[in-house]
Order: C-alpha cells, then sequence, then structure tokens
C-alpha cells in the first residue's frame, strides 16, 4: 500500500515517519537551492512554508501559451544547502526537505527539533519527477535567479517515491550505512592486500 | 541521411534512450536488491522508460556532448565532419531539448547552444582506410565531479591500484548517483591516463577487455567496490557499480598514473558510422 502525505502536513503525521519509510507527497512542493536559501533567510519566503516541502531541484522548464511546464525536475546536490537548512527550518517549518545525497549533523539537528524529515529522491530521474508535477502554481524571483534558481511551486499529485532518509528522531540512513560502509572497507582492504 | 543530421540525431538518441544491455543491467540489479535500494532502482527503470517513450531527455543534467572520432585517413570529407560536430550539437540542443550547459569560466556566460571554447571536445585517432566511427557519450556533472587522477609510486604496484580505485569509488558514496560505471586508466602521463579512463566507457557494458589479466582486474575491482554496500544512490545495497572497464598504455619508470573516471547509471552514448562507400548509421 502506498503511503501517501498531503500537504499542509502535520507535525504528528511527520513524527510518525521513521528512516527506511517511503512515502509520496501530494500537495505543494517548492524549489529552493543555494540563492534562493540565502535570498529567503535574507528577506523572508515569498509565501508561507509551514506544512509544505522544500525541493532541492533547477527544473527544464517550457513555457507553453500563459502556463509553464515541467520537462524534467531531479533533484540536485543537497550538501550544498547544509548552509542553510537548519536555520531555514527552525524559521520556516516546512516538513519535508526533498533533494538526494544527504545533509549533515546540523540539519539532522534542526529535523528533530522542529519535526521535519529529508527524504531522497532518486538522483536523475527527471522524467518520472515532472510526470507527477500536474501544474506550476506560481514561480518567485524569476527574474532575479534565472530559471534553475528561480523559486517554482509546484502542484504535485502523488510525488514519490521518497525515501525517508533522515527522521525528526535523529536517525540518518546515510551515518549508519557510514559506519557499515567503513567495517566493510576494513574487509576490503585485508582481501587486497593479502592477495 | 546528411551528416549534420545523423550526428543531431544520434545525440538526441543518446539523451533519450538508455543503451540495451544498460537497462539489462539495471534491471539484473534491481532484481538482487531490496528495500530503498531497489525502490532506487525501479524508479530509474521507471524513468527510462517514460523518457523513451515520451522522447524528453533521461535526465535534466543533460551533460556536455564529448565525442571521440576513429577516422580513415582516407575519409575524403574530413573538412565536413569538422564543421558538422558543433553544428549537430546546437542543432540537438534546440530540438530535443537540451540543458545548455556551456559557461564561461571567467565571465559566467552561456552561449546557450552547448558549444564554446573547445566544446564540444571532439578527440581525433587516425586509422587506415576510409571508415569513420563517432562516438557520442553526453556526461553529467554530478560523475564528472567525481573523476580523479592519482599519480601513485610505482612501487605499491597492482595492489596500489586496487586500493586506490576502491577507496576513491567508495568515497564519493551517492554523490556520482550509482550504481555507476568506472573507466580506469593505467599508466601513460597525467592526461592520457584520464582519457585512457574515459575511453574504457565506450566498451558496450561489462564486455571484458581481450587480455585475460585486465579483464581479471576489472571484475575482481566490481567485486570489491560492490562488497562496500554504498548501493544505488548511495543508500545501502549490493550494487554500488553496474561495470569497471579497464585500459592501461605504457608508463614511465618512475610514474604509476591512475586516471578514474566514473560515470552515473544514466550510461548515455550513440554511435556514427560513415562506411567506405558514403553511408551513415546511427546505432547504441
Amino acid at each position: 500500500m502506498e503511503r501517501v502525505l498531503k500537504t499542509p502536513i502535520s507535525e504528528s503525521e511527520v513524527r510518525n515517519l521513521r528512516a527506511g519509510d517511503v512515502f509520496y507527497l501530494t500537495g505543494l512542493l517548492v524549489t529552493a537551492r543555494d540563492e534562493a536559501h540565502r535570498k529567503i533567510l535574507e528577506r523572508g519566503s515569498p509565501i508561507p512554508l509551514e506544512g509544505l516541502a522544500i525541493f532541492h531541484c533547477g527544473p527544464v522548464v517550457q513555457k507553453k501559451g500563459a502556463e509553464w511546464e515541467v520537462v524534467a525536475a531531479g533533484p540536485t546536490t543537497s550538501a550544498r544547502m547544509e548552509l542553510f537548512e537548519a536555520d531555514f527550518l527552525r524559521r520556516f517549518k516546512p516538513r519535508v526537505i526533498v533533494g538526494k545525497g544527504g545533509m549533515g549533523e546540523k540539519t539532522l539537528e534542526a529535523l528533530s527539533e522542529v519535526g521535519a524529515v529529508y527524504a531522497h529522491f532518486t538522483g536523475g530521474a527527471g522524467v518520472l519527477a515532472a510526470q507527477a508535477i500536474k501544474r506550476v502554481r506560481e514561480v518567485h524571483w524569476l527574474e532575479e535567479l534565472g530559471i534553475p534558481e528561480a523559486i517554482w511551486v509546484f502542484e504535485v499529485e502523488k510525488f514519490g517515491p521518497l525515501v525517508v532518509a533522515m527522521d525528526s528522531h535523529g536517525r540518518s540512513l546515510y551515518k549508519d550505512l557510514s559506519a557499515q560502509v567503513e567495517k566493510n572497507m576494513e574487509a576490503i582492504r585485508a582481501r587486497i592486500r593479502g592477495k | 541521411m546528411e551528416l549534420v543530421e545523423s550526428l543531431a540525431e544520434a545525440l538526441a538518441r543518446a539523451s533519450t534512450i538508455l543503451p540495451e544491455e544498460v537497462v539489462q543491467a539495471l534491471r539484473k540489479a534491481r532484481d538482487e536488491e531490496e528495500g530503498p535500494a531497489r525502490v532506487q532502482l525501479e524508479a530509474i527503470l521507471k524513468n527510462v522508460e517514460m523518457a523513451k517513450a515520451g522522447k524528453l531527455p533521461i535526465c535534466q543534467d543533460t551533460g556536455t556532448p564529448t565525442f571521440f572520432v576513429r577516422f580513415g585517413v582516407d575519409f575524403p570529407k574530413l573538412e565536413e565532419l569538422l564543421e558538422a560536430i558543433p553544428e549537430a550539437v546546437r542543432r540537438a540542443t534546440k530540438a530535443v531539448p537540451l540543458r545548455p550547459n556551456t559557461v564561461h569560466p571567467f565571465s559566467g556566460k552561456n552561449p546557450g547552444d552547448n558549444t564554446g571554447r573547445f566544446v564540444p571536445a571532439v578527440t581525433w585517432e587516425p586509422v587506415p582506410g576510409k571508415d569513420v566511427e563517432i562516438h557520442i557519450l553526453p556526461k553529467g556533472g554530478g560523475s564528472e565531479n567525481c573523476c580523479a587522477l592519482k599519480m601513485l609510486a610505482p612501487g605499491v604496484g597492482l595492489r596500489g591500484v586496487k586500493e586506490a580505485v576502491v577507496e576513491h569509488v567508495v568515497s564519493c558514496g551517492g554523490l556520482p548517483c550509482p550504481p555507476t560505471i568506472v573507466g580506469v586508466g593505467i599508466g601513460g602521463g597525467a592526461d592520457l591516463a584520464m582519457k585512457l579512463g574515459k575511453l574504457a566507457l565506450l566498451r558496450p557494458l561489462g564486455a571484458r577487455h581481450p587480455e585475460p589479466e585486465v579483464a581479471a582486474l576489472e571484475k575482481e575491482l566490481e567485486e570489491l567496490i560492490n562488497a562496500s554496500g554504498v548501493g544505488p544512490m548511495g543508500l545501502g545495497g549490493k550494487t554500488t557499480v553496474l561495470a569497471v572497464h579497464v585500459e592501461y598504455a605504457h608508463r614511465h619508470p618512475a610514474s604509476l598514473p591512475l586516471g578514474i573516471v566514473i560515470q552515473c547509471w544514466a550510461h548515455r552514448r550513440a554511435t556514427v558510422r560513415i562506411a567506405s562507400d558514403g553511408s551513415i548509421t546511427v546505432s547504441q
């Protein structure tokens, strides 16, 4: 059975999610990359973000008449947003951060404190993402930031699969995994040296 | 088909259709995985199908188009080919569409058509005869950022080469969008080692090097890297690499250059062949 979360998402819904869970998102998904994070922290957000989902993404879009159409919209590397995300979470309280590659300690702490999760979307799966985006509701700061960095507000339906990679209870799949990989590497090094 | 049209068609196909043997390797990996790893591979395969059906770019990063040309020294239309390559890139950028990915390193300006100074990058290799073989490899930024050159001390030997490759690929974790394809270049000089790593990617996936010793190294590196548990997208699992391909050149006695080229799961590739009668074919 597919688990679907609808925005606005409440704190209790998010606290029910555990690292490793898979879910889909319906509602509002708002893109923000490096520049958007920096500028929102400086001047405030052009739309209320509480309960919504943030997407680390620079989409490929085309204008068809008056409407924007999303061609491909996979995630970008989230690590770059580590500089901003903890402050961002505390101030604007989005409940889900969508990206790829994972984030660091500061974000993990803020996720626990605020009640939010970091969800991984498959890198490179730009068409799969685009087909779940039903409409571009609005775009902010397009002229100033350009297409990839602008703030795109997408209406999405069953956007996913999203894997909860960092939950609101301090658990991170990346942290668990890097400890396991380091252990495996000890055996691999011994194998190489023994041969 | 005329030359420009064939080259543009090949770049469009490379950007929207994943070669069949790569799809097969991804399916095999999906069948062997469970949990988050399986979820990733299922999403990848669904995305690949949708891109093919809709003639859409597989990934929003449509990469830098890179060309490798093996041309017969008696091929009569070399000048036409020189001009056809950048023209085909301009055409495909509009037609597919591809993301304009060439940026001036000083001014930040983007010409908007995927061409620029030394771009598209073309490697020319003259061979006897009249035939021409052009390989196209559009390569994304995320995986290119994970490429590395190591100048090893020759004393570390083949064992040191293995260790350096495994350590590097594993340290990249999920960044290059695994399961990846790794091209390894051993020997030559600093530039040649990197070039050999890239040339190694042109071989069909899993086709082993003809020399048994090199083929054995490829297989061993695959097993060692996959034992790390990094897995698809760095979320854990059995498949970190789909394949490792190795090429080598003779080296200087004092140097052991090692080029490590990482390619994301979207191993986009196409080939244009011009036969001696002038007929052109596009294949993947």
